[in-house]
């Protein structure tokens, strides 16, 4: 059934639905609803980290060496860790400046140096060519083998000849597929939606394949994880493999640098760069993304070594490349369908990472490479040409094809010389050059262009010397000699085992010595110079990026003078008039201006927003010389800027402590406010308390004076009524006196001015004493009075009297509301919690609902003037709860009126106290 | 110290975790010639932990305040 017209059909239908996905997402995202702001398609596109030498390579390498492919999918879990710091920081850095590849932002960085950009391009160029090539090497002999089915036979390694080389179609059809979904139109963002769609629905597909197989292989040609491991140790030369570490300086030693290699390579490679940086739409796809995508890595691991192990068993050694047993698996064991599948998953690998890989080189060729020439180049007479988004396009389209043939070629010339996995990690190496003068960029200011030229030189230097050499040497380009016996015979030299390193695996070796270098290099070179102003003020931007962002940015650096209609022609001529126009708009619309009829002035806020839309088209250093070439510029020296730096953070610092300061004086305005509305409101309860007093000073003042002047006036009064009147007299006094002693007992509650006699009170005692003392009471109106005690309660901390004062006002004003006769009052004391309440129930009126919230505040009564005078002074209460709360407890009231009313409070117990001192 | 610090700070110690989880001398305790389940100790072990330490990170990125 597998013809191979099934296997092209298959092909073409899987890459005209990713045709059909990127052209949806372009159009979704033209009418601004864009698909791919969503953090899960973020973290699938990052996925493009997986290629076919994931997809292949994994188990080739698994089937030699069992887990000596792990770092690199585990380095990039560490990494993603950092990307909080790191990457959230390159994100603001990027979106800024408008970066638009890794060369941009490195070249930027460094004073916009268009040579820096020139080298970063050429070393990415060099290092991901072998790269791409692997890509195209994957796919057809994947095509090749699947032909044979159902004979499985590895590709012939001869070559073919050119016309009939599935590579050369491969990689034409890819160039078609990357032009058309890369080079669409100039976007000023460099954001190519249907593109990041695509790659997310990729990675998806070879996700789905290899667990497909995964599974077929553990689940169905073995039974499970255990038995193919159990298997696999019958076989005497897979022990080994079993544990497959051994010696500190050889296999840990790789491993950990493997990790590191792959922890700069998750970050550096041109296409991750691109995917995580450059189509970022938003920084919070953080989020879910650090642990997205470790995921996915895992996924993708989990089952490459039940499969390098199947294949190890199930082939005889030397007949099956291990590179292809993902696929050759499933065509022993005649899984026609499956075999199809795999193929696909390996092709959208493979196609996933030549699209996204050719579309950031092209823009890094384009932008850092041949435009920063081209503008140089004065008899091209560039600058007289209104249009230039035409010639911009071509140049990428054709560095996108160029690219792509430069891959072929490498994979005809060089093709079979290694496997998959090394060709790989020589392309980690170069990227890994990168680490040093991005990573220390941002965050150390001290590095310079110089610095960084001379790093990323020597590292690379050293890398082709270790890596790239031995290749050549072992493809037969250059004398094997040269690697046994060094350079003119000079031992110390050779390149594998570089000034007698030994023991080491040529990819650590290399990573050792061209790190040492690299790094060397940037920090001897940057600390023995001094920056330039540009480069000084492009370090401060980048490494304060979080702080400058509020402070102006990069405007504050340009002093000028600029034309406003050649701004916008220079711009059109990169951009389009259409998109020109459009970002005039946008600018002149921010600042309540009408474009074109009101012009904004061509300040230095101006000319850096036109610098940036045009980085954005053509890359930062591009830029730098054609916003250069129209206006007139002043210098500035390197210790203006360093003034205007001073004075930035200055500023920072100032208004950061004007902020504070304003805070603070809030705070203060809000504490007086609220002080003084506490005063006028004691003000008013002072008139309050006067009134209220003075009126209740006089009720019995009135009476005590009317008595006593009926008696003045006439001494001829019976005894009985001068008895009885003189019984008033005395009864008002002692209201009268009460009623002060009261008064003068709030206040002093009030003002803090008690003495407190505090002791271990029983509470059982003082309501028995109490009920004692006022049973004349009750009798005399004929009220009821019950309690209930429990045997034994805990003891609490108070002042007695306090408390008897406390208790004997409840009783008297339960006596008072009942209805003499048929009154009832009940005492009860009971634990409650860590407290102890006591009840005083009445079967009286009632207290309505109103009066219940106010009878506890001064001189409030219940009752209403209607029923007659009120029957105290109404501060009992008010001094009880005071009292009450004084020791920590509470007091209320509840009631219903008609229903006669329970008046409640508690006391914190003493209970372990009471214990400890009976033991 | 804010969120964002807070977060950054705990993701720095998780990668620095990682790197002791995964290196020598760890990893040599686990190379041993033993099994758990069928599978040869080591294996299981990295991938077990490689799981423990994306759960923590999806821990610390997800958790609200």
């Amino acid at each position: 059934m597998l013809q191979g017209w099934i296997i092209v059909f298959t092909s073409f239908a899987y890459l005209g639905l990713l045709f059909a996905i990127a052209y949806y997402a372009d159009t979704r995202a033209d009418a601004g609803r864009s698909v791919i702001s969503s953090p899960y398609i973020y973290s699938l596109s990052l996925a493009v980290y997986a290629t076919a030498w994931t997809f292949y390579g994994s188990v080739g390498r698994a089937a030699s060496d069992g887990i000596g492919f792990l770092p690199i999918y585990i380095g990039p879990t560490l990494m993603i860790a950092l990307w909080w710091v790191v990457m959230r920081k390159i994100l603001r850095i990027s979106k800024q400046n408008r970066i638009t590849s890794l060369a941009d932002f490195i070249a930027s960085r460094y004073g916009k140096s268009a040579l820096l950009g020139g080298a970063v391009t050429v070393i990415a160029v060099i290092g991901i060519v072998p790269y791409i090539s692997l890509q195209l090497k994957a796919v057809s002999s994947g095509f090749l083998i699947l032909m044979q089915y159902p004979e499985i036979v590895m590709p012939a390694k001869f070559a073919v000849p050119v016309a009939q080389d599935t590579a050369l179609w491969v990689a034409l059809i890819l160039a078609l597929f990357t032009i058309a979904f890369g080079t669409r139109h100039l976007d000023a963002a460099e954001h190519h939606e249907g593109m990041v769609a695509a790659i997310a629905f990729e990675s998806l597909v070879k996700l789905l394949a290899f667990l497909a197989v995964g599974i077929y292989v553990t689940f169905v040609i073995y039974d499970g994880f255990g038995d193919v491991f159990s298997q696999a140790a019958a076989h005497r030369d897979l022990v080994p493999m079993l544990t497959p570490l051994s010696g500190l300086s050889g296999n840990y030693a790789s491993w950990v640098w493997l990790t590191i290699l792959s922890m700069a390579a998750i970050m550096f490679l041109p296409r991750q760069f691109q995917v995580a940086v450059i189509e970022n739409k938003d920084e919070r796809q953080l989020n879910k993304a650090i642990w997205l995508f470790p995921l996915y890595m895992l996924a993708i691991n989990v089952f490459v070594l039940p499969i390098a192990f199947g294949g190890r068993m199930h082939f005889p050694a030397g007949i099956v490349d291990a590179d292809t047993y993902v696929l050759t698996i499933p065509m022993a064991e005649k899984q026609e369908l499956l075999a199809l599948l795999v193929f696909i998953g390996g092709l959208s690998a493979a196609t996933g990472m030549v699209i996204v890989e050719t579309i950031a080189l092209s823009t890094m060729v384009c932008n850092d490479l041949v435009m920063p020439v081209l503008l140089r180049l004065r008899s091209l007479r560039l600058n007289e040409r209104p249009d230039l988004t035409g010639m911009l396009l071509g140049i990428r389209r054709g560095a996108i094809v160029l690219i792509l043939l430069l891959g072929y070629l490498y994979f005809r010339l060089a093709g079979e010389a290694y496997a998959l996995v090394s060709i790989g990690l020589i392309s980690f190496a170069a990227v890994a050059q990168f680490a040093p003068a991005a990573l220390c960029g941002i965050f150390w200011k001290g590095g310079t262009r110089r610095g960084a030229l001379c790093g990323l030189l020597a590292g690379f230097g050293v890398w082709g010397y270790t890596l790239l050499l031995p290749a050549f040497a072992r493809s037969g380009w250059l004398p094997i000699g040269l690697l046994e016996q060094g350079p003119w015979g000079i031992e110390l030299l050779r390149p594998l085992e570089l000034f007698g390193l030994k023991g080491l695996d040529q990819i650590t070796h290399a990573m050792i010595w061209s790190m040492i270098a690299n790094v060397g290099a940037y920090v001897a070179v940057s600390l023995s110079g001094s920056p330039s102003a540009e480069e000084t003020r492009q370090a401060s931007l980048f490494v304060d990026v979080f702080r400058t962002s509020r402070a102006g940015g990069g405007a504050r650096f340009w002093r000028g003078t600029a034309s406003v209609p050649e701004l916008h022609s220079l711009l059109a001529r990169f951009l389009g008039a259409e998109a020109a126009d459009e970002a005039f708009h946008g600018y002149a619309r921010a600042r309540g201006l009408r474009w074109p009829e009101e012009a904004p002035v061509a300040d230095a806020d101006f000319v850096h927003f036109v610098e940036t839309q045009l980085a954005g088209a053509i890359g930062a250093a591009s830029a730098r010389i054609m916003v250069a070439s129209v206006v007139k510029e002043e210098a500035l020296t390197l210790d203006e800027v360093r003034a205007m730096l001073d004075e930035a953070s200055q500023i920072i610092v100032y208004s950061h402590k004007l902020e504070q300061k304003s805070q603070e004086l809030e705070r203060a305005t809000n504490e007086l406010r609220a002080a003084n509305e506490r005063l006028t409101e004691l003000d008013r309860l002072k008139d309050d308390f006067v009134s209220t007093v003075s009126h209740e000073l006089r009720t019995p003042l009135t009476s005590i004076r009317a008595f006593s002047e009926i008696l003045h006036d006439h001494p001829d009064l019976p005894e009985a009524d001068r008895a009885r009147f003189l019984g008033i007299i005395t009864k008002e006094t002692e209201r009268l006196t009460r009623l002060i002693h009261q008064v003068l007992d709030a206040s002093r509650l009030e003002s803090g001015r008690t003495e407190w006699h505090e002791s271990l009170v029983d509470l059982r005692e003082v309501i028995e004493d109490t009920v004692a003392a006022t049973s004349q009471l009750f009798r005399e109106r004929e009220v009821r009075l019950e309690t209930r005690l429990p045997e034994r309660v805990p003891k609490v901390v108070a002042d007695l009297d306090r408390i008897v004062q406390v208790v004997v006002n409840l009783l008297s004003n339960a006596v008072k509301f009942v209805e003499s006769g048929r009154g009832r009052v009940e005492v009860a004391v009971l634990e409650d919690g860590e407290f102890v309440r006591v009840d005083v129930r009445d079967n009286g009126s009632g207290i309505s609902l109103e009066d219940q919230r106010i009878i506890f505040d001064k001189f409030r009564q219940a009752g209403d003037a209607l029923t007659g005078k009120p029957q105290g002074s109404g501060l009992g209460l008010h001094i009880s709860r005071r009292i009450i709360e004084r020791f920590g407890g509470r007091m209320w009231v509840e009631s219903q009126p008609g229903d006669g009313a329970c008046f409640s409070f508690t006391l914190p117990s003493v209970r372990e106290l009471a214990f400890a001192r009976a033991a | 110290m804010n969120e964002f610090e807070t977060r950054g700070q705990r993701l720095i110690a998780l990668c620095l975790l990682g790197f002791l989880l995964f290196n020598y001398p760890i990893l040599a305790l686990f190379n041993a010639p033993s099994t758990v389940f069928g599978i040869p100790v080591l294996y299981a072990y990295i991938f077990c932990a490689w799981a423990a330490l994306i759960a923590l990170m999806a821990w610390v990125v997800e958790k609200r305040g």
